[in-house]
């Protein structure tokens, strides 16, 4: 086909293909809110239910990883939302940085979160295998840790997916002259990242900040 | 025939296999539906031979309960949700905005690829020994009690939901985005209004039943879940989760449908349809509406009593804009000029049938008699009316009317018309018993059953054979007229739609040049200018 | 074996299947009139405005906010008056039973389990005297099943893990259909039964003919004893457990401040999740009997504890 135009024919022009595909993104992430949406409803009602058991519960989670994964996460998404700015062709290189980085920190939190994961099996809260709790909370505790274990491994395989869409993003950028199509790929990737981000600050306040105050 | 069309572009496997091009995937989509309607549509005779007598013996419990639910998940899943947006949508929803193709033309193959996946899956569970929990996969027993394959037929629902997200969201952005100049969101066809609200559902919606779908997975391999009394948890949260789902999920299969009608009242009553802010505006109101309403399947299931009266509230609420639309495709008919094409009958057909599928509905938002007919036949007949006499019979009609379209052949019009009324008088003899056992309280999913309600059920039957004779009939006529049929006409109907400005079959990037509107839909012409059996 | 069988109308079988059958016709009238409404206006304009009929099809209708606005707001009136009548019969049947005469139904797959309170014990049948409120109190084994009685447009799901009160009330002697309506796997649909509705006295008769084992209380005083319950709630016990006199529908004031009534629910969470609800003052000692008691020897405990007095609501 002589003259084939950057974008698909469905288009008018690359403007009009970018801030669609953003919109796509946009109601994509809606979707993923109704996902976690329904789990968290979950947990409302069981929370509500054995209030003290959960709290119970949330205090044999490790704090300490959990808020550094947060630090962690928070500056990943700051780097990627950098990284968004130095998409230019002046800037390609420290765009790469900025990913590297924000890939980096992301393997860091899912690493922490497997060791999160082995302590926890050594510790017997992993309902289903070997679970032993204090028997006037070992109910409760049980859906407590249910919720923990597949809120938690959906949010990581979110992550593995953020961190191989922002790889491929990285690659594009490093091996070829920045376009506006990869700039919007960068975009809607981004705003993944972000959400993969404000979904784990949910995450941790209802999973390790019960029955911790006072 | 114009020579340059989509389905010449290309002859190879990869040509079809890799395509993007929304007619080509619609195509796709539709060879997979017919398979899994025939696969369903051979349990539901099953299952009718079956209870044409009282006692077991044809097959036994076992075989039976993995009957229904084979004919429920496929029938569900594989082929309602998809139907009409996945392929008549697939196809017609780019023509109708003007617009070369989805926004997202790789992302609908995937889609396709999903669902394939999906179907497989499922259809791997099915083969190995089956699911027994009925499509509702009703928690403890699908958990902790069912000896059948559900955590493979879940994964396959599980997958086939992320094709519907994905047509979804395909759709909701199409339309936003890539509108012809001129075209305003009051001059969009009905049809896509019809579109546009579903996938808001399926956006929404799908993704709570994916994560209830992983939460059953996750109690049937640990033992233990939130759905498990014996640990404190709630079988009822199940019930919740998925109905919060699975109701919207009933507008999403029927407003589509609702959709094709609107364009067929309108075509063959060479009219505007009748007040189509309200009939738009409806499309959008059920869609919101209905996803306050799913505890109206829990009224008799020990949810409080205060939540059965608002949502039995809230049911009558979502029937008032249904009622709109009846009312309004009614009055398109006066003073208009009617035309009984096969179409037409199939649009005539679906209003009768909705309108006792939706009055029958309000019997059941009825509290205190939900408590009786609710887990009956009542309830079987009643979905039946809306799913298979509402949304089965609009898919054909819409198939018909867009026949010529997609094909470039005409099919015969005497059998298409023979098997409308087929399906009519066929559809009427299985269902209408049904309501009949419900109200004597006759219990759905039963196997064997008390001898006084035989008689309904031979009845019941009876109809079953003469519907599934008739459903393949539509099979037979439509093939003879891709080999045989007279070469359609650009635009068989006189209609002004965009999709009947390009040739048929449309050339592969669907316009030669942009068009441009400058007008509301439906201005139609009293006359037909073109007949389509001379054409 | 005579079954009633009484498909559409029967008024006054019980309180409130007479009112369901009222409502279902009233349901059917206006619907019907819709339908018929409706079949009417598309026969009409159907023939009328056929496309070979020459007729005047000028002055159509153009501008439409009248008819919509009318249309909308009759069969949202017409809906709310349907929504009214149906809630309020819809209150009186699953009103709170009087705690008057009560039996008990275990659910389980495939059989209705009942249990009189007098020891007497069937399956698959329900035997009850007429023109009397009876309480049933529901639990089921395994899976969710649901007690269906059509000819009293009753029903009601048996969920496991709660109990589920039932009042029913039959006018009339005879046998009627008990349907398991919940889809509960194998063979659901022999999970069915009869309900004999007798006149006083031959219910009376019918019970005494029943070899009356011992009465469910009295049994459940020696699964009391056996299960070693009486070791630490027994009077007498060293250790330091609240006694169960009296018990009975009085309110509990627990360890967390809270106040629960002492009910069937209470009782049976207790046995089963002994830590979940601690009587202010105690210690939480009492292990749980999850896993080692079933819903009947559950239902005996029940009946033992309240034969021991307290105040019946």
């Amino acid at each position: 086909m002589p003259n084939r135009p950057a974008f698909a024919p469905q288009y008018v022009s690359t403007r009009h293909r970018d801030e669609t595909a953003e919109l796509g993104m946009w109601v994509f992430i809606a979707t993923e809110v109704l996902l976690f949406g329904g789990l968290i409803l979950a947990y409302c009602v069981f929370r509500h239910t054995y209030p003290e058991a959960f709290a119970a519960a949330s205090r044999r989670t490790e704090i300490a990883i959990g808020t550094a994964n947060t630090a962690i996460l928070l500056t990943s998404s700051f780097l990627v939302a950098c990284a968004v700015d130095a998409f230019t062709e002046e800037t390609r290189k420290i765009c790469v940085a900025l990913l590297a980085g924000a890939i980096a920190l992301g393997l860091l939190f899912v690493l922490l979160k497997g060791v999160e994961y082995a302590g926890e099996y050594r510790e017997h809260l992993v309902p289903g295998i070997d679970f032993s709790f204090d028997d006037k909370f070992a109910n409760g505790a049980k859906l407590f840790f249910l919720f923990y274990f597949v809120a938690t491994a959906i949010h990581a395989l979110h992550m593995l997916i953020g961190i191989s869409l922002l790889a491929v993003i990285a690659r594009l950028t490093w091996r070829r002259a920045p376009t506006t199509r990869h700039r919007a790929a960068l975009h809607s990737v981004a705003l993944y990242w972000h959400f993969v981000d404000a979904v784990w600050i949910f995450l941790f306040a209802l999973i390790y900040l019960p029955g911790r105050a006072s | 025939m114009n020579e340059d069309n989509y389905l010449n572009a290309g002859y190879t496997l990869r040509s079809w296999f890799f395509t993007t091009d929304h007619k080509r995937i619609a195509i796709l989509y539709f060879a997979s539906l017919i398979f899994f309607f025939f696969i369903g549509g051979a349990a539901a005779t099953l299952i009718r031979i079956e209870l044409a007598t009282p006692q077991a013996d044809l097959v036994s419990s076992d075989m039976y309960n993995r009957l229904f639910t084979m004919h429920g998940v496929i029938i569900v899943w594989f082929f309602l949700i998809p139907s009409i947006p996945n392929t008549l949508g697939n196809f017609i929803v780019p023509l109708m905005i003007g617009a070369r193709d989805l926004a997202f033309p790789r992302l609908n193959l995937l889609s396709w690829y999903l669902f394939m996946l999906g179907g497989c899956v499922t259809l791997f569970a099915i083969a190995a020994g089956g699911i027994d929990t009925g499509w509702t996969f009703y928690t403890p027993f699908s958990t902790l009690y069912s000896n059948s394959y559900v955590a493979v037929a879940v994964t396959g629902v599980f997958i086939a939901g992320f094709s519907s997200i994905l047509t979804g969201l395909n759709f909701i952005v199409t339309i936003h985005r890539l509108r012809a100049p001129g075209l305003t969101w009051y001059r969009l066809p009905l049809f896509l209004w019809s579109l546009y609200a579903p996938s808001v559902i399926l956006v929404l919606a799908t993704p709570v039943l994916a994560i209830t779908l992983v939460l059953i997975v996750v109690e049937r391999l640990l033992g233990v879940g939130f759905f498990d009394p014996r640990i404190g948890g709630d079988p009822l949260l199940f019930q919740h989760l998925f109905w919060f789902y699975s109701h919207p999920a009933v507008y999403i299969m029927i407003l589509p449908g609702m959709g094709v009608i609107n364009e067929l009242i309108s075509c063959f009553s060479r009219k505007a349809v009748f007040g189509y802010k309200f009939v738009a505006w409806a499309s959008v109101a059920i869609a919101a509406l209905g996803f306050l309403v799913w505890g109206h399947h829990m009224f008799v299931s020990g949810q409080s009593l205060l939540a059965s009266l608002v949502f039995s509230f809230m049911s009558f609420v979502v029937a008032v804009p249904s009622a709109i639309k009846v009312f309004n495709w009614t009055a398109t008919l006066h003073k208009g000029s009617i035309r009984f094409d096969a179409p037409m009958l199939y649009a005539l057909a679906f209003i009768g049938l909705f309108t006792i599928g939706g009055l029958t509905g309000l019997f059941l938002a009825c509290l205190a008699y939900d408590v009786h007919a609710t887990d009956t036949y009542f309830v079987v007949a009643h979905f039946h009316y809306i799913m298979v006499g509402g949304m089965v019979t609009a898919y054909f009609g819409g198939l018909h009317y867009w026949w010529p379209k997609i094909t470039g052949r005409l099919y015969s019009e005497y059998w298409a018309r023979t098997a409308a009324v087929l399906i009519f008088f066929g559809f009427n003899l299985t269902f209408f018993p049904q309501f009949i056992l419900g109200a004597e309280g006759m219990p759905r999913r039963y196997h064997v059953y008390p001898p006084e309600f035989q008689m309904w059920n031979v009845l019941s039957s009876g109809g079953a054979v003469i519907l599934a004779a008739a459903y393949l009939l539509p099979l037979v006529y439509l093939a003879y007229s891709l080999f045989f049929g007279k070469r359609a006409p650009a635009n068989p109907w006189d209609a002004p739609g965009l999709e009947w400005q390009t040739p048929s079959p449309p050339p592969e990037f669907n316009f030669e040049t942009q068009p441009v509107v400058t007008r509301p839909p439906y201005q139609y012409t009293p006359d037909f200018r073109a007949e389509p059996q001379n054409a | 074996m005579r079954r009633e069988w009484i498909p559409f109308w029967h008024s006054g079988l019980s309180p409130h299947s007479g009112d369901v059958d009222l409502l279902f016709i009233g349901l059917l009238i206006v619907s019907s009139l819709v339908l018929g409404l409706l079949f009417f206006l598309m026969a009409t304009f159907c023939v009328r405005y056929r496309a070979s009929n020459q007729i005047d099809r000028g002055h159509q209708t153009a501008k439409s906010w009248h008819w919509e606005v009318g249309w909308t707001a009759a069969s949202f009136v017409g809906f709310l008056a349907l929504f009214v009548w149906g809630a309020e019969i819809y209150f009186q049947i699953y009103r709170t039973p009087p705690d008057e005469l009560s039996v008990f139904v275990v659910a389980k797959q495939w059989m209705w389990k009942v249990q009189h309170t007098g020891g007497q014990s069937e399956i698959n049948a329900l035997h009850i005297p007429v023109r009397r409120s009876i309480r049933l109190v529901m639990a089921s084994q395994d899976v969710i099943h649901s007690f269906f009685i059509p000819a009293l447009r009753l029903k009601h799901d048996v969920v496991p893990g709660r109990y589920q009160d039932l009042e029913i009330e039959v006018e009339k002697a005879g046998h009627y259909h008990l349907f398991c309506a919940e889809y509960c796997g194998t063979e659901h649909s022999g999970m069915t039964g009869e309900i004999v509705a007798m006149e006083a006295p031959d219910y009376a008769a019918w019970l005494a003919t029943q070899t009356p084992e011992t009465p469910l209380a009295q049994e459940g005083g020696a699964l009391f004893r056996e299960l070693g319950c009486s070791g630490c709630h027994g009077t007498g016990s060293k250790i330091h457990a609240p006694s169960l006199d009296g018990l009975y529908g009085r309110p509990v004031p627990l360890s967390d401040g809270s106040t629960v009534t002492a009910d069937d629910k209470y009782i049976r969470d207790s046995i089963l999740l002994p830590r979940s609800q601690v009587a202010a003052g105690y210690e939480p000692l009492m292990p749980s009997f999850e896993g080692k008691v079933s819903e009947d020897q559950l239902l005996r405990l029940i009946l033992y504890i309240k034969s021991l007095g307290g105040r019946h609501p």
